[in-house]
């Protein structure tokens, strides 16, 4: 979407503090300054926050390849056992919840296009915003079909389906601390959940400054970040489910 | 509020930003980099003092074991061990991660790229905020019964992971663990912040390479800090959850500890090691660069000459991050790691020796043929190459497996990171403070006191750190509280009490750096806007700078950061800012 | 203050390096493998000497000579040499890079074979604060351990947790101090019962960690007799300043007799 040309010359739309601290305030790197007016460094912000993501993404990369690589040496390691005095591998593949979690994945998935949904319409918002402003002109479709909240409702089934899992797995004898393999399942969806979660928080602060009449360009920030990060871990769970999948 | 437009893109030429009103946004939550820089000091410094007492303790203790040292009283060995390994984590996070690159990095970094701020400021507050429960949790392990942990800052399990195999080893440990967590993120939010402020917040004509050595180390840095901590945190987790939960990542089965059968099995502790030294080695790394990025500085900018291969000098810490991810297993040599891996680390290890010669030529490149002014940042800064020649020079014999079967856990290694780190690092630490203390705070520091706490410090920590190569040598290993029972350690006792009573005089001299710092805040001699005549744009600016750094006039860069002695110009620097011609390079 | 910088960095130079060659440090070695390490240890410690002598030389007399002598004269201008620069990068890489090249053999000699088809087998066990040794006996095999047998109070076969119905460990022998025949290649296994320790033996230029869960094989040959300390080289709680032990080299005959005696106190 076209970032506005710092030459239009817009009457500003009414803003309930606008700009302060929502969003982490940004250093006035454009001409406007941080407060009010965020016209002509909207565009900036936008690609700065896109760039804080993307470097964010990589640490948590790291700490998924650090799972990893653990689970990987744990699965194959082999320890002095006194009983047979040789070297045995107590790994045991556990028995994963395959169609519930697919049921999980599919949620997940259609939640990734629902927010892309969100984002898009985020975007035409913000772009639309001056123009919307101006007396004596509206927006035919001022609030639109409900993306993100259709977004975050499918986030939370997703989650509430990795508890039901949790709780099968449970029932068929696989705790945390059972087997190697179990522990690694619960760990590596837990940490998965525990950052989506983030995510969906995200995702309700933004629904939130909807009805707080933030400024559309800040909204459409927050919500592109938070999409860009949806979709990382909705690649994330596809990788972890198909580790613990083929590599078990 | 007009706005200077600029073509969509460019710098723009005004900047606008309401500095906080009130005590608790401007000096407690603050968003102001340059608040956040000094919160990350003093903390840095608090630790600092903390992490020095445990040493001396520890030293006094190690030549006269049953004497009762002031504050601690008598020590046992378990307690010593406490001691140690409290001391080692503290410097290491709390001090040599904090002070160069959260310290340093966050008040000078924006301004020498020509920003108003970080990229992320409420990120930022929220980093230092992190750092501080941190360092919190961190010293609560210490009044938790059973007290802090004693399995060094390395942590190895299984003495790390089950409570039975030492005090402190319960509450005390899962709280050091909760506590590096904490950093941890921290540290990786933070990293975030850096590199996206040094990618996309540089001013007009700041390119990468017209950026100051200062910045490039504190960017490479931070890209270290971003990819290994996540690795640290994994680890972290893992093991908390064979401390809690019953899990068996790390150790394996049939082990009886104090009598008490374990219930674990099936784990292996040498999976901690990998994780944790894929970690430890790029941290080692993120301590150093950013003291060689301010040796650069200040030698180019004290020999009134450019700094020598500026390109080299980038490339060469581009090298170091990237081989430093691919040496970890030298610390592993004698873990029980398969020898043939040991082979490979071994030779990445030596190749890294490469890029840090590099840089060691290049300084001295500088100085050739310059025109060196002794103010006490220099000092410091010629003391941090000797120090990093003295300290890396050992590195090259730990390096070869062969050598480092006898050499592994002695004092030999000891002397080996405390020259780089616990000196060189720290040198780095004083020169930096020296050298921007006069933009911080409008005052200068007084120069006799600088001299004669250099002076001390330089021959002090040589006097300390030196003859524990000695002590390597013959065999004496590390961590032990004493040395009453090794019988041929006996005759080693003298070079000990050497080395502590050089520590008490050392470590006391630092009250002289103290009491300058705090009396010069109030009273130093008022500075000048650039008082050493350097180049870099936090030199441009008032002093203090105010809050948008630049007084709402972007600065415009026309060349790269050390253009001293210009033949042809009539002063003997140009700033950065100056839009004078410079010969092409 | 540039000729009492120059004075400061010579005389610290003069002062390490004197102590490094005045005095011999390294204890005696008896190992046969020891020359080995010793060579490559003094290779490297010439190349790095002679480089630390010169490089803090350097770095004193520069800040001596290039000191600002208070005249108008500009500093010379020069941004590097990218020859130079090419020509110490390659000579610092062939040095690192050869001195691993040089010992890497050392390295794979040690510990890339496994021990001589004849070595003697000695069980190494470690654990929270002494060092145990075990002896096959005539069979040369070990006998098997139960984790709840272990009894360090009562020491010997106890502590180690010695399985006393398995026929094997019937000849085993147990001893707090390492006993062995000079010139004979030893088949270390490494053992721990809890923590990570590390069994070093200075004189024998000798160490590597006894990891929980692992069963480590090394081998190492003494070539002198006499009695020498071992340390352990690995934190291993409050105790680890006194786990210590001796390693006593005798000849072959007062070995037999020494192991025949420990045989005949178990009956």
């Amino acid at each position: 979407m076209a970032t506005l040309t710092p030459t239009l010359t817009v009457k500003q739309p009414k803003r309930r503090g606008g700009g302060t601290g929502d969003i982490p305030h940004y250093p006035g790197g454009g001409g406007g300054g941080g407060r009010g007016d965020e016209s002509p460094d909207y565009g900036e912000r936008l690609r700065r926050c896109r760039l804080g993501l993307a470097v964010g993404i990589a640490p948590i990369v790291m700490l998924f390849v650090a799972f990893s690589s653990a689970y990987l040496v744990r699965q194959g390691l082999a320890s002095w056992d006194l009983r047979t005095n040789s070297y045995i591998n107590d790994w045991a593949p556990v028995r994963l919840p395959v169609l519930l979690l697919v049921i999980n994945t599919c949620f997940l998935l259609i939640s990734s296009v629902t927010m892309e949904f969100a984002r898009r319409q985020a975007a035409r918002l913000a772009a639309l915003a001056p123009v919307t402003a101006m007396p004596g002109i509206a927006d035919d479709e001022p609030s639109g079909f409900p993306w993100l909240g259709l977004t975050v409702v499918l986030g939370l089934a997703f989650l509430v389906g990795q508890v039901l899992a949790w709780r099968q797995m449970e029932a068929h004898g696989f705790f945390l601390s059972s087997n190697p393999s179990s522990s690694f399942f619960y760990l590596l969806t837990g940490m998965h959940a525990l950052h989506l979660l983030g995510g969906v928080v995200a995702l309700l602060y933004a629904s939130v400054t909807f009805w707080m009449n933030r400024p559309p360009e800040s909204r459409h920030i927050v919500i592109d970040v938070t999409a860009w990060y949806w979709h990382f871990m909705a690649l994330l769970w596809l990788y972890i489910f198909a580790l613990l999948e083929i590599a078990h | 509020m007009t706005q200077s437009q600029g073509p969509a893109g460019a710098a723009p030429a005004t900047v606008h930003g309401h500095a906080p009103t009130g005590f608790i946004r401007k000096y407690i939550f603050s968003l102001d980099h340059k608040v956040i820089g000094i919160q990350y000091y003093f903390l840095a410094l608090s630790a600092v003092c903390v992490g020095m007492i445990l040493s001396l303790a520890m030293r006094i203790h190690m030549v006269w074991p049953d004497a009762s040292i002031p504050f601690f009283g008598a020590i046992k060995p378990e307690q010593y061990l406490t001691l140690m390994t409290m001391h080692g984590t503290i410097m290491v996070f709390f001090v040599l991660t904090t002070a160069p690159q959260s310290g340093f990095g966050n008040y000078f970094l924006p301004i020498q790229i020509g920003a108003p701020d970080m990229a992320f400021p409420t990120l930022n507050m929220l980093s230092f905020w992190t750092t501080f429960l941190s360092f919190a949790v961190m010293i609560s392990a210490f009044f938790v019964a059973g007290g802090a942990p004693l399995s060094g800052w390395t942590n190895y399990p299984t003495l790390s992971a089950i409570p039975l195999a030492g005090p402190g080893e319960g509450l005390g440990e899962d709280l050091w663990l909760i506590s590096i967590a904490l950093f941890c993120v921290a540290s990786m939010m933070g990293a975030l912040n850096f590199i996206t402020t040094t990618l996309d917040l540089r001013a007009k004509g700041m390119t990468l390479m017209r950026m100051p050595l200062t910045c490039w180390s504190w960017f490479i840095t931070a890209i270290l800090g971003l990819l290994a901590f996540g690795v640290l945190l994994a680890g972290g987790i893992l093991l908390l959850m064979d401390r809690n939960l019953g899990t068996s990542f790390f150790v394996p089965g049939g082990l009886v500890v104090s009598g008490v059968p374990v219930q674990h099995s099936g784990g292996s502790p040498l999976l901690w090691q990998h994780l944790f030294w894929f970690f430890g080695h790029p941290e080692v790394y993120i301590a150093i660069l950013p003291g060689m990025g301010v040796a650069s500085q200040l030698l180019s900018t004290f020999s009134r000459k450019p700094i020598f291969g500026y390109k080299a000098m980038v490339y060469a810490m581009m090298s170091i991050g990237i081989l430093g991810f691919m040496v970890w297993g030298h610390h592993m040599f004698m873990s029980g790691m398969s020898p043939y891996s040991a082979f490979a680390f071994s030779f990445m290890t030596m190749a890294i020796g490469v890029p840090s010669a590099i840089k060691t030529f290049n300084w001295l490149g500088t100085m050739w043929k310059g025109k060196i002014r002794f103010t006490v940042p220099m000092l410091f800064a010629i003391g941090f190459v000797s120090l990093f020649v003295s300290g890396g020079l050992s590195g090259p014999f730990l390096a070869q497996p062969a050598i480092d079967i006898p050499l592994h856990d002695t004092y030999f290694v000891v002397a080996h990171f405390h020259l780089i780190m616990g000196v060189a690092a720290i040198f780095g630490i004083f020169a930096a403070t020296y050298y921007w203390f006069p933009k911080m705070y409008g005052r200068m520091m007084n120069d006799t006191l600088g001299k004669i706490h250099f002076v001390i410090t330089f021959i002090g920590a040589y006097c300390i750190f030196m003859p524990m190569h000695y002590l390597g040598m013959a065999g004496n290993p590390r961590r032990y509280s004493q040395f009453t029972e090794v019988k041929y350690l006996a005759p080693l006792l003298p070079i000990h009490k050497f080395i502590t009573y050089a520590a008490i005089i050392t470590v006391s001299a630092q009250l002289i750096f103290l009491f300058n710092f705090f009396w010069s805040m109030k009273k130093g001699k008022k500075a000048a806007q650039n008082p050493w005549e350097a180049t870099t744009l936090e030199w441009t600016t008032a002093t203090p700078p105010p809050h948008d750094n630049f007084g709402g006039v972007t600065p415009v860069v026309y060349h790269g950061p050390y253009e001293y002695s210009v033949p042809g110009a009539d002063k003997d620097y140009i700033m950065q800012t100056d839009p004078a011609p410079v010969p092409a390079h | 203050m540039g000729l009492a910088l120059l004075l400061i960095i010579w005389l610290i130079t003069f002062f390490s390096s004197y102590f490094f060659v005045a005095h011999a440090w390294w204890p005696h070695a008896i190992s046969a493998s020891a020359p080995y390490i010793d060579h490559q240890w003094h290779l490297t410690f010439v190349a790095m000497g002679v480089i630390f002598i010169m490089a803090q030389v350097t770095l004193g007399l520069f800040v001596w000579r290039f000191r600002d002598r208070g005249d108008t004269a500009k500093a010379s201008y020069s941004h590097g040499n990218n020859k130079l620069e090419l020509t110490w990068t390659v000579l610092t890489a062939v040095l690192f890079l050869g001195l691993n090249a040089i010992g890497s053999p050392i390295w794979a000699a040690e510990r890339f074979q496994p021990a001589d088809q004849g070595a003697m087998k000695v069980e190494v066990t470690g654990l929270q604060f002494a060092w145990y040794f075990r002896y096959t006996g005539a069979d040369n095999k070990f006998g098997s351990t139960r984790p709840e047998l272990e009894d360090a109070s009562l020491g010997g076969l106890s502590a180690l947790g010695v399985d006393p119905n398995d026929p094997t460990s019937k000849d085993d022998v147990v001893s707090g101090i390492l006993e062995l025949p000079v010139n004979t290649e030893i088949d270390l296994t490494l053992r721990s019962q809890d923590v990570i320790h590390s069994f070093f033996v200075p004189a024998m230029r000798f160490k590597q960690d006894a990891v929980p869960g692992l069963m480590i094989h090394m081998h190492f040959r003494p070539e002198q007799t006499g009695d020498y300390e071992i340390a352990c080289a690995e934190l291993c709680g409050l105790g680890h300043y006194k786990m210590h032990g001796i390693m006593r080299v005798v000849s072959e005959q007062d070995f037999q007799k020494w192991l025949a005696a420990r045989e005949a106190d178990k009956q």
